[in-house]
């Protein structure tokens, strides 16, 4: 079995992925919850234009999406790629998303602020992808002019986010502490110490496939610098303790049969609810990194999760489809993904 | 209504998510939103979240006669405390006084030291952030009363230059 030192990556048995989102707002403008549909349109063109403007000598190709003009399967598409808010689709009237080819930044357009700016990295890399939201607020900054106070900070709508306005956020696969049922524990923990912790796919205290994101609460008081590297020391500590759980878990005999016939569904089945897809790819992952499974990685993994979400499955083909004939459509790219020779 | 969790308390957070392809939005008890990493820091701190800040700035007193108004958006502290949400950046200044209370209880901090509109934070040393002094009443008006100018808010900049001239007049 190989020792988890020796795995390559910044962390990507467990940790996933790395996101900063910054909270800004322009002083001209009430905040969103307060304009009406039309004033929304307004705000939301005159930002898309000043920005667009700005961004012009970035490297980065962007282009922006008028969210209104988007089919409801694109829309939720855009959340299972984590690149927009639920809340940000419940209403998209007066709202826009600027986003670059590889998806890696994103601006939402009148979400809860004027503007949501959010860098996307995998594994862990809290800082490249701070340095890149930086770089952009700065650069938007100059023609966009932020509500800032000098005690307060960046002005937002919602006074959790004031301050650096900066949430930074990483995504854990943590199969072995859920097992042992302490997560809840966890949770409360991390709340006394300004971090939150929440299941990311299904409902309930006991997520789906064990994916969780780890965000910083604090906003004032604490520098940017700080908050990333508080974020950070829990975030290892938890990849610690997750790893020494998986060590023992996967050492039992039982645990490696489950993890044995979860590829043997994965890459046979010809039917697979997203439910069910959650739980054995999460089985997989586990599996790549206690080396009982060599020839997947976890690149292959993470980019099929994404792929057979519910809405983003049938973007492909761009029709709407029955719940049954995604699960017909997720087996048949997943046994095509996961085929090993 | 009822938490959607535990079927047992009432419902205070309203959280929105994805399931199964669909926009849905459940409701959670103050307990369950903790455990599941919604608005934890609230209960953390021993309150109750209800939609995110509503009712959370302590007593509001009822409607007075003569109620006070953002010049910006026109929102009034009770709309604000109703609300959970600030109506504009000109709010923080029009009810700083009533606003900081709950801005210290959520944060446990009420002084920005991140990063300065002009640099990046990450280059800004500890030391240089102690320099910052905190603004003067005097220095408060006059910015407001440049940025009511930039947004062509003449009545508020009417108003402004005159406490202006009266505090400067006091000092001599
Ligand atoms: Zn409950
Ligand atoms: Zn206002």
């Amino acid at each position: 079995m190989k020792k988890w030192y020796e795995k390559s990556g910044a962390e990507g048995d467990v940790i996933v992925s790395t996101r900063i989102r910054l909270a800004r707002n322009r002083k001209e403008y009430p905040f969103p919850a307060k304009l009406n549909p039309e004033q929304r349109q307004k705000v939301e063109h005159a930002v898309q234009e000043a920005v667009m403007d700005c961004l012009s000598t970035m490297p980065q190709k962007f282009h922006f999406i008028e969210m209104a003009d988007l089919s409801q399967m694109e829309a939720v598409s855009l959340v299972e790629r984590h690149l927009v808010s639920p809340e940000f689709i419940s209403d998209r009237r007066g709202r826009g998303l600027i986003l670059t080819e590889d998806e890696s930044i994103s601006i939402m357009i009148n979400e809860e602020d004027h503007l949501r700016i959010q860098v996307m990295q995998e594994g862990l890399d809290l800082q490249k992808a701070y340095d890149l939201a930086d770089r952009l607020d700065s650069l938007l900054n100059g023609k966009l002019n932020f509500a800032f106070d000098e005690r307060l900070g960046y002005l937002t709508q919602c006074p959790t986010n004031l301050g650096t306005g900066m949430r930074a956020s990483l995504m854990l696969h943590l199969p072995a502490l859920q097992e042992s049922g302490t997560m809840n524990r966890y949770a409360a923990n991390l709340s006394k110490l300004g971090i939150a912790i929440r299941g990311i796919y299904g409902e309930g205290s006991k997520p789906t496939g064990a994916f969780y994101q780890l965000s910083n609460q604090v906003t004032l008081g604490l520098s940017e610098r700080e908050a990333i590297a508080n974020l950070k020391s829990i975030a290892m500590q938890l990849v610690g303790q997750e790893r020494a759980a998986r060590e023992a878990m996967v050492k039992n005999i039982e645990t490696q049969d489950v993890i044995s016939r979860s590829i043997g569904i994965l890459q046979n089945a010809k039917l697979l609810s997203n439910e069910e897809f959650m739980k054995l790819i999460s089985n997989i992952r586990l599996g790549i990194s206690a080396g009982l499974i060599a020839n997947i990685s976890y690149d292959v993994v993470n980019s099929l999760i994404v792929e057979v979400q519910p809405a983003t499955i049938m973007l492909p083909g761009g029709e709407k489809l029955t719940p049954a004939q995604r699960d017909v459509l997720r087996a048949k790219i997943t046994s095509e993904r996961l085929a090993t020779q | 209504m009822l938490c959607q969790n535990c079927g047992k308390n009432t419902a205070t957070t309203h959280v929105k998510t994805i399931i199964n392809g669909e926009l849905k939005e459940y409701s959670l008890c103050a307990d369950c939103a903790q455990k599941m990493g919604y608005g934890s820091l609230f209960s953390g701190l021993g309150w109750n979240i209800g939609n995110l800040l509503g009712g959370f700035f302590g007593d509001t007193p009822a409607a007075s006669l003569n109620t006070v108004r953002c010049p910006g958006c026109g929102s009034s502290f009770e709309d604000i405390a109703q609300s959970g949400k600030v109506g504009c950046a000109e709010c923080y200044h029009t009810f700083y006084d009533k606003l900081l209370p709950s801005i210290q209880r959520i944060h446990g901090n009420t002084k920005h030291c991140g990063k300065q509109p002009s640099g990046a934070a990450l280059q800004v040393k500890p030391a240089e952030q102690l320099q910052v002094k905190p603004e003067t009443e005097l220095e408060r008006k006059r910015r407001l009363l440049k940025e009511a100018i930039e947004v062509q808010n003449f009545e508020e900049a009417a108003k402004l230059r005159d406490e202006i001239r009266e505090m400067e007049g006091g000092k001599q």
